[in-house]
């Protein structure tokens, strides 16, 4: 790998040097990289690439730190139009997939498929798909944290790890009483967040032949229920039903500013916590609440993906595979403090650098609760089509909190709104 | 000066005898036209007709050749209802709520819009003490960016915002407004009359400043009371200016979208979801993106639009024929 851009960079210089007014610059391959973060993920990225430029004289690998949003919406678009980035750091994982450059080619397959196992279908096309596309560089899980000053003050005690969300509704209402918090429970405004909970009400989201159909009992029990809790104040209005469309919208500033009792998140909050809160409350990370299908979060996150029209798979594939190596992905996993997809990383253990002890003990709890993880939230996360499901889940439900349909209408609708959903992307 | 011009105009006659002997000088014109017919070309009918192409398509693809040819279908499955008065009923129910909320949002912040902007005029008009500074008052709104108007109005109006603080420092019931959905809607009717109404005012008071004064002094030499003089005088002379403002203000109101978007969300649920909000997020911000059908909703967007500029063209041929 690194002869063939020793090769072309050779090459590169020797046409530059006959052409005199070329300026120098132009020798280097330049790719592109479209990097969104949450916390010091595209400045850890960039300086662990730092490594693979010094190592391959003539690649220079830029790093475009974008927004979010410009993943999620803009990103796509240049794709199919044909002019997006070489690379890029993605959270729809199977939804961009026929985009994706196959790095199998290029790469130690054996590596990879023992690093990374599961996480690999996440980005590929279906089960007769053994490409290998995408290095996922934050594994993440969804669950719950706690005010645990708030409980201490108020002297309840926190529910045990089967506690059911029944358990935690009352508990989390007890203490906003006893302290005046302005909300007992929250969860971010996303169709990724609720799922974990519909599947621990029973929801299984896909039939048995594996086609998704959202919508069933568990599911719709679930929905009930998060209604319920809006409707009797138990669950904060301001997340869910201050929005339109499936916009995101997430609780942190709340839980932060000490307003909160019980927060539905994720394992991403936790660099924000602990850089934010400090010693303004403790807190803690107690996962996912038990229902009759299980004690489950989602697992999400986001990879790292090259792209099939880029004028460089060589080098894509090898900055990509550079990354995930062991000793960088575990740089990057302890520098921008997230739970790593890497198997032999999550054996050997990260030392989170500069971590509290609240942040290292968030970590730990958090990677404890892979295990407890259903088969149905991997296939949800690994599913295509997810997205659009997601954003049912989101339109739909919010109709049912503010009264715009009863929970039976906003579940037919959303039966309905999947049928279309599949038709029009078989089309 | 002349010494460097004819140089130059020298240089210029030689190929412009040869067009004109080549092309003739009626399709000379053409030729001066064509950049700008390019360029208009290229940025104005092109999307046009690939709007047109995209809403008889169908499928997710962005790419016109993966893209399916469905006929009408687009516009059916958007028209498809039991009954228009019952978003329920209809295949696509956000298109209709859209719809729904788009119609009455144009009725009350037009009919507020121009009601305030002629009372602003009306006082702004009088001579009162500074006057110079009120009229700039009124006006700063409209140099906003709709982005800050919205967030302003956020600040206020949220949880714990300049209102409910005011209204909790008097001790009366604080209200969390943008979670009801009368409420939402109401407070965005408020907010896009207050971010505009500086421009119908200037546009209204342009239009008094035209009246004649002597035809007041003759009213007010026949005793006519200053309602006469307003409804017998005012009135009908400002009857000119006051229909453009409203047909501005119609078509301004349809297209409201910025604004909303970024105060509410369009939320409660879909309370303040218009419809330009509806095909942004039918063709760009869902998954997936159903780009066919939000092309075949901004043409019939379009369709309203190219009405309500008819109206107004019409309007100004007849005042221009007087």
């Amino acid at each position: 790998m690194k002869k063939t851009i020793t090769t072309t960079a050779a090459l590169a210089a020797l046409l530059v040097g006959g052409t005199a007014l070329v300026p120098a610059s132009a020798s280097a391959q330049e790719i592109r990289f479209m990097c969104s973060s949450d916390g010091n993920e595209c400045d850890s990225i960039e300086g662990i690439l730092a490594g693979f430029e010094a190592a391959n004289p003539g690649v220079d690998v830029i790093v475009d730190v974008v927004p979010y949003q410009a993943i999620l919406e803009n990103l796509p678009i240049q794709l199919a139009a044909g002019s997006g980035p070489d690379i890029a750091k993605v959270t729809d994982l199977g939804g961009l997939h026929e985009f994706y450059l196959d790095l199998s080619p290029y790469v130690d397959r054996d590596y990879w498929e023992e690093s990374f196992g599961g996480t690999l279908d996440w980005y590929r096309g279906g089960p007769d798909d053994d490409g290998i596309y995408g290095m996922h560089s934050q594994l993440t899980i969804t669950g719950a944290y706690i005010n645990r000053t708030l409980f201490d003050q108020a002297g309840v005690e926190v529910p045990g790890p089967e506690a059911t969300w029944d358990e935690w509704a009352e508990a989390s209402r007890a203490v906003a009483e006893a302290t005046g918090t302005a909300f007992p429970m929250a969860m971010d405004r996303s169709g990724h967040r609720i799922a974990g909970p519909a599947i621990s009400y029973g929801a299984s989201l896909f039939n048995a032949d594996g086609e998704p159909i959202l919508v069933d009992d568990g599911f719709t029990a679930y929905v009930q229920q998060f209604v319920d809790w809006h409707e009797d104040g138990t669950m904060a209005r301001d997340v869910w039903a201050g929005q339109g469309g499936a916009s995101y919208q997430d609780a942190g500033q709340e839980f932060l500013n000490g307003d909160l009792v019980y927060y539905y998140s994720g394992s991403w909050q936790v660099g924000r916590f602990d850089e934010q809160i400090g010693d303004f409350f403790d807190w803690q990370v107690v996962g996912s609440p038990c229902g009759t299908g299980g004690c489950t979060g989602m697992p999400g996150g986001a990879g790292v993906v090259g792209f099939n029209d880029t004028e460089h798979p060589e080098i894509v594939a090898a900055i990509i595979d550079y990354m995930a190596q062991q000793e960088n992905y575990a740089r990057l996993t302890a520098e921008t403090r997230n739970i790593p997809a890497h198997a032999a990383v999550a054996s050997s253990g990260v030392e989170y650098q500069d971590a509290s002890g609240p942040a290292a003990a968030a970590l730990n709890a958090w990677a404890a609760q892979v295990p407890s993880i259903s088969p149905v939230a991997f296939q949800y996360q690994g599913y295509a089509g997810n997205r659009a499901m997601f954003n049912i889940t989101v339109q739909r439900v919010t109709q049912a909190i503010v009264g715009e349909l009863s929970v039976e209408e906003a579940m037919e609708r959303a039966k309905t709104d999947l049928a279309e959903v599949m038709a029009e992307t078989t089309q | 000066m002349l010494q460097i011009i004819s140089p130059m105009m020298r240089i210029i006659e030689i190929p412009m005898q040869y067009a004109q002997r080549k092309f003739g000088i009626q399709r000379l014109a053409w030729i001066f036209l064509l950049p700008n017919l390019i360029l208009f070309g290229l940025f104005a009918f092109l999307p046009v007709i690939l709007n047109f192409v995209y809403a008889l398509t169908g499928g997710d693809n962005v790419l016109l050749n993966a893209r399916p040819f469905v006929g009408g279908a687009n516009f059916d499955t958007l028209t498809a209802c039991a009954s228009y008065f019952d978003p329920n009923s209809c295949e696509r129910d956000f298109f209709w709520r859209a719809i729904h909320n788009t119609i009455l949002f144009v009725t009350l912040q037009v009919g507020f819009m121009v009601g305030f902007s002629l009372l602003t005029a009306l006082i702004l008009n009088r001579d009162i003490r500074a006057r110079g500074f009120f009229r700039s008052v009124f006006f700063f709104p409209v140099l906003l960016s709709p982005v800050v108007v919205a967030l302003i109005w956020k600040w206020i109006l949220q949880r714990n915002g300049v209102l409910n603080a005011g209204l909790d420092a008097m001790g009366l019931e604080t209200h969390v407004w943008l979670l009801d959905r009368t409420w939402a809607f109401a407070w965005s009717v408020f907010l896009t009359v207050w971010a505009h109404m500086g421009f119908y005012t200037l546009i209204l008071l342009a239009g008094l400043q035209a009246i004649p004064r002597d035809v007041y002094e003759a009213a007010l030499m026949d005793r006519a009371s200053p309602w006469r003089a307003f409804t017998k005088i005012t009135m009908p002379l400002l009857a000119p200016t006051m229909l453009v403002v409203l047909v501005l203000a119609l078509i301004r109101s349809v297209q409201t979208f910025d604004e909303i978007f970024a105060f509410t969300g369009g939320g409660p649920g879909s309370a303040t979801t218009f419809i330009i909000q509806y095909i942004y997020q039918t063709g760009f911000a869902g998954a997936p993106r159903l780009f066919g059908l939000a092309s075949a909703a901004s043409i019939m967007l379009a369709f309203v639009l190219v009405v309500l500029t008819g109206i107004q063209l019409w309007i100004n041929r007849r005042n221009v024929d007087g």
